[in-house]
């Protein structure tokens, strides 16, 4: 038996290096768990790249109140499980003050119940309404949600005169969640769901499904909730079979990889999205074009890769935090909750948010708008 | 024949005939070696990924397929030479971990040189679709299935009318008599890797058009030949390619006429059914234990 | 007395008792409620893998659908507590005899088959499992999961990363004791026959197939109760943990720690477990070495790092 208890021994010792790092203690400590590999690398990328870039330059300014902000990131490679054990180590042993991230949906409400057990401001870059809905004391949120997107894309819909739709999407969270959401508000804009399909998160093929909705009698649109190269292999598989009706995409390919992959076949389909991909596009004098003109240059410039949507979503997240730090005056955790919960007037990529006790998300529609692909770009339509 | 049930098909046998050469690769190496390399779906990846990153540098396609081909081919050889030879005596389960672990090795030494995001091969010959009796086929899929018959009749011919090909086969079926035969045997599972790794990069280079690529695409249409494979009885060339094209073509008409949420439950529920009734697949033999 | 005495100095039962001393003494070492989970979730899989290690190391039979099982005994729990109000002991005992029957009618028509075949056919089987649970969004709150209320033991809440802790060390060493005890029962020494050769076995009048159903059966409740356990500590379940990736994880710790070696897979889950967390600042470069330490790991040490370390260790080979 001596052997291998001496072994186990060393390895618990091991344990014991994963134990508080003796960091300089006055930094204020940024905690985040990202996506940045796996399947949802696409979202976690720009957002941790994003959160480096903007802390670094807010060091190069000074910090905030005095003291130097610190990133303490880890890969949650979008799994639950995985988000679950580094939020725990993010509070427990990193000590940190707030947490910025989550880049899926079901990664965020994985680890709802321990930032409400310890009373950890957090601010997540996911998109399901659920997260914020009911709202939680400690858990705020910065993307539109799924139930948003529907919304503006059925307002749209209705608006051209569409009332019959199929809906194909991706049997991943987001998709499903979408589809769940779409499903609820349909009615609200008198829109009818005629058929249903779904395709699954590493699927290679959509035309059966295509095909069935193809065959569908009566459908005036189609619209696709999913994220990751699904889209852009449904919308080749679209264009393959001829059909004619208008495809709509949702914000989950709000970027230009999208219209990279799918080529030619994108151009026409429409989505919701923020202003972030537009920036050229938005009048002089739009409150919003500073803030995004500045961002974007700024990513472009040093990651020579286009700015998404998603990277804006860090972005908000840290900037609300980064207020509401110097709003309280204090890294006290319910001081910081307080003051995300009066955040007023802030402009951020994704528009301009209004917390307040009822809305830990303070987004409207107005800063949503509707997209469509034209010569392999973005324009905005009406 | 409705253009519903062509379109069906089409879908069925392009992506059914993709399974078939990743399950050819499994049987390859299943034959001269007894191992399934859970790696195998990494050759595919990195054919495709390749393909793309030379491509990008401004290489012809031609050329860059070739090249491709042949770095796929280099990586099988490596892994039959530094991670499955050395353990040649180890246990079935063990060598599976070892793959596994060269297939996450593989994954992450791509992830690491050409990034994390899906990336877009131009089709071989445009996109504009072939219309027949209604239903519609790219270009490409005729591309994956003349390439996918001109592969299968040169392995026939390979395997059986050249000396190397009779020796794998003499190989696979008693390593002690071929080693007697004077058959370099050693020799013989390195060829075999490498065979079934030109024939993953191939396949993974006639789908990324189709179906995009990236870094982890190995992972499902890896388990999809393998299913393809154990379905037509491993280590049965004729078996895989059999399998691959029932798969295929199940899976789309279960999206088709059933639920295309189940859709990917299909294979599995095909294979243990089999399974069941014919414990060695579709063509496999059925063996005598040695004792 | 001296019979005890013998026990202990037996390499097996020794081990349990350095087991013991090691799960009492940990949280002197355990800093925080991080490094409390961590040491909960090496805890969960050890289990399970002291279960799959019964089948792989003892049967010689493969499985790559385990954590469908432990899927099931995940779901049942959070099912069962969550939408019909169940009590937590109930749904776990309700959903490991419900594992019970299914790996039963599976085992006979599953075991028949062998080798790749075998592995093949768990599988699949394994996948439809995580499948199911991923698409019936009604019951289970599909792929983004479901949150699962607390363990209450009559009124007795379990909460806390401390508390749970007492709770797996103590599932972990009753089940080393219990399949130490099957591994030197008649039916252990039969099990050893059948990884040796099944028709040798057979000749010899055992019967193979009742033993093999048997483990099979054993180990898939053990996932199943392990399964419930994570559910509650956790309080969040998702598919994946029902998943392929799952599956072969488990595996992975049985045959890296060592086949036929019990305690070999307890070091195997603490490694794999202990793993992605040392490795988690190389950002990119952790699967490459992950991979790296899988295969140099099973290319040099064949037979698991415990039983190849002992032998070296006595100055034989391993």
């Amino acid at each position: 038996m001596k052997p291998w208890s001496q072994i186990i021994g060393s390895l618990t010792l091991s344990l014991v290096a994963l134990s508080p790092s003796a960091w300089a203690a006055d930094n204020i400590k940024i905690g985040s768990f990202l996506a940045v590999t796996g399947p949802a690398s696409f979202l976690g990328d720009p957002e941790l790249k994003t959160l480096q870039m903007t802390i670094e330059e807010i060091n190069a300014e000074g910090g905030v109140l005095g003291r130097q902000l610190e990133l303490v990131h880890y890969d949650s490679q979008g799994s639950a499980g995985k988000a679950r054990t580094f939020v725990k180590r993010l509070i427990d042993s990193d000590e940190v003050d707030v947490i910025v991230g989550g880049s899926a949906s079901g990664e965020t409400l994985a680890v709802i119940p321990l930032m409400e057990r310890s009373g950890m401001p957090f601010v997540s870059l996911a998109g399901a309404v659920s997260i914020v809905d009911p709202v939680k004391r400690w858990v705020f949120k910065t993307p539109h949600t799924d139930r948003m997107a529907a919304g503006k894309i059925f307002a749209h819909m209705k608006q051209n005169g569409i009332s019959q739709i199929a809906m194909i999407s991706g049997t991943g969270g987001f998709g499903k969640s979408g589809l769940k959401q779409s499903k609820e508000v349909a009615g609200e804009y008198g829109i009818k769901i005629l058929s249903s399909e779904t395709y699954g998160p590493k699927d290679t093929d959509m035309t059966a499904q295509l095909t069935k909705i193809k065959n569908t009698a009566g459908v005036q649109a189609v619209l696709n909730f999913g994220f990751g190269q699904g889209p852009a292999i449904v919308t080749k598989n679209y264009k393959q079979l001829g059909i004619q009706v208008p495809l709509f995409q949702s914000h989950g390919v709000a970027s230009k990889k999208y219209i990279e992959l799918a080529g030619d076949a994108a151009e026409g389909v429409k989505l919701p999205a923020s202003a972030l991909l537009l920036a050229e596009q938005l009048p002089e004098g739009d409150a919003q074009k500073p803030v995004i003109m500045a961002y974007k240059q700024k990513y472009e410039a040093r990651y020579n890769s286009p700015v998404s949507s998603f990277g804006g979503h860090a972005l908000d997240g840290l900037m609300l935090v980064v207020n509401a730090m110097k709003q309280a005056g204090s890294t006290d955790k319910e001081a910081v909750r307080a003051a995300l919960e009066q955040t007023r007037g802030y402009m951020g990529t994704a528009g301009e948010v209004n917390m307040s006790e009822k809305d830990h998300l303070g987004l409207d529609l107005t800063a949503f708008r509707m997209l469509e692909i034209r010569n392999g770009s973005w324009q905005m339509v009406n | 024949m409705s253009a519903e049930f062509l379109q069906y098909l089409f879908t069925g046998i392009t992506i059914g005939a993709i399974y078939a050469l990743v399950g050819l690769g499994f049987s390859i190496i299943y034959n001269a070696s007894h191992v399934i390399n859970f790696a195998q779906g990494e050759f595919l990846m990195i054919g495709g990924m390749c393909t793309v990153a030379l491509v990008g540098t401004g290489l012809p396609m031609p050329v860059a397929i070739l090249a491709a081909v042949a770095v796929t081919a280099v990586a099988g050889l490596a892994l039959q030479k530094f991670a499955v030879a050395p353990a040649r005596n180890a246990e079935v389960v063990t060598i599976i971990i070892i793959t596994i672990g060269a297939s996450i090795f593989l994954r992450g030494l791509v992830q690491l040189v050409w990034g994390k995001e899906f990336h877009a091969l131009p089709a071989f010959s445009g996109d504009e679709p072939i219309t027949i009796g209604g239903a519609t086929i790219l270009p490409q899929s005729l591309w994956v299935l003349g390439i996918t018959l001109v592969i299968v009749v040169a392995l026939s011919w390979f395997f059986n009318k050249t000396l190397l090909g009779k020796a794998i086969l003499a190989t696979s079926h008693n390593p002690d008599a071929a080693k007697l035969m004077g058959i370099n045997t050693g020799f013989i599972l390195l060829i075999s890797f490498g065979l079934s790794a030109m024939l993953g990069a191939i396949a993974g280079i006639l789908v990324a058009p189709i179906t995009l690529t990236s870094y982890d695409v190995g992972i499902m249409l890896g388990l999809k030949g393998f299913v393809a494979a154990v379905l037509g009885g491993l280590g049965s060339g004729a078996g895989a390619i059999a399998g691959g094209l029932i798969l295929g073509i199940a899976e789309a008409m279960a999206a088709g006429y059933i639920s295309s949420d189940y859709k990917d439950a299909v294979p599995f529920v095909i294979i243990l059914a089999i399974l069941f009734f014919m414990p060695s697949g579709l063509f496999g033999l059925r063996g005598t234990e040695r004792v | 007395m001296s019979h005890i005495k013998h026990l202990l100095k037996t390499p097996r039962y020794g081990g349990l008792l350095a087991l013991v001393l090691i799960c009492l003494l940990l949280p002197l070492l355990l800093q925080n409620a991080y490094q409390f989970d961590v040491a909960i979730k090496v805890g969960i899989s050890a289990v399970v893998v002291v279960g799959l290690n019964l089948l792989i190391g003892y049967t010689g039979q493969i499985s790559l659908g385990h954590a469908g099982f432990f899927g099931l005994g995940a779901y049942s729990s959070a099912i069962l507590t969550v939408n019909y109000e169940w009590s937590a002991l109930a749904a776990l005992l309700a959903g490991s005899v419900g594992v019970g029957l299914i790996a039963f009618v599976l085992a006979r028509p599953i075991l028949k088959l062998k080798g790749h075949y075998l592995a093949m056919a768990t599988l699949g089987l394994g996948i439809i499992i995580s499948i199911v649970i991923a698409t019936e969004d009604w019951l289970t709150g599909g792929p983004d999961g479901m949150g699962v209320g607390p363990f209450m033991l009559f009124d007795y809440e379990i909460y806390g990363e401390k508390a749970w802790y007492w709770v797996v060390a103590a599932l972990l060493v009753l089940s080393v004791w219990l399949a130490l005890n099957i591994i030197d029962s008649p039916v252990g020494r039969a099990l050893r026959a059948v990884h040796g050769s099944e028709v040798a076995a057979q000749v010899a009048g055992i019967d193979t197939t009742h033993y093999k159903v048997l483990v099979f059966v054993f180990s898939a409740v053990i996932a199943s109760v392990m399964g419930s356990v994570f559910a509650h500590y956790s309080g969040f379940v998702t598919p994946t943990e029902a998943g392929f990736f799952h599956s072969i994880e488990l595996v992975t710790m049985v045959v890296l720690g060592g086949m036929a070696s019990t305690y070999g897979g307890i070091l195997g889950a603490l490694i794999l477990v202990l793993l992605p967390q040392l490795l988690s600042g190389l950002e990119d470069l952790e699967m490459i070495i992950f991979g790296l330490i899988l295969m140099l790991t099973m290319i040099f040490m064949p037979k698991g790092l415990l039983p190849t370390v002992t032998g070296r260790l006595k100055g034989g080979k391993a």
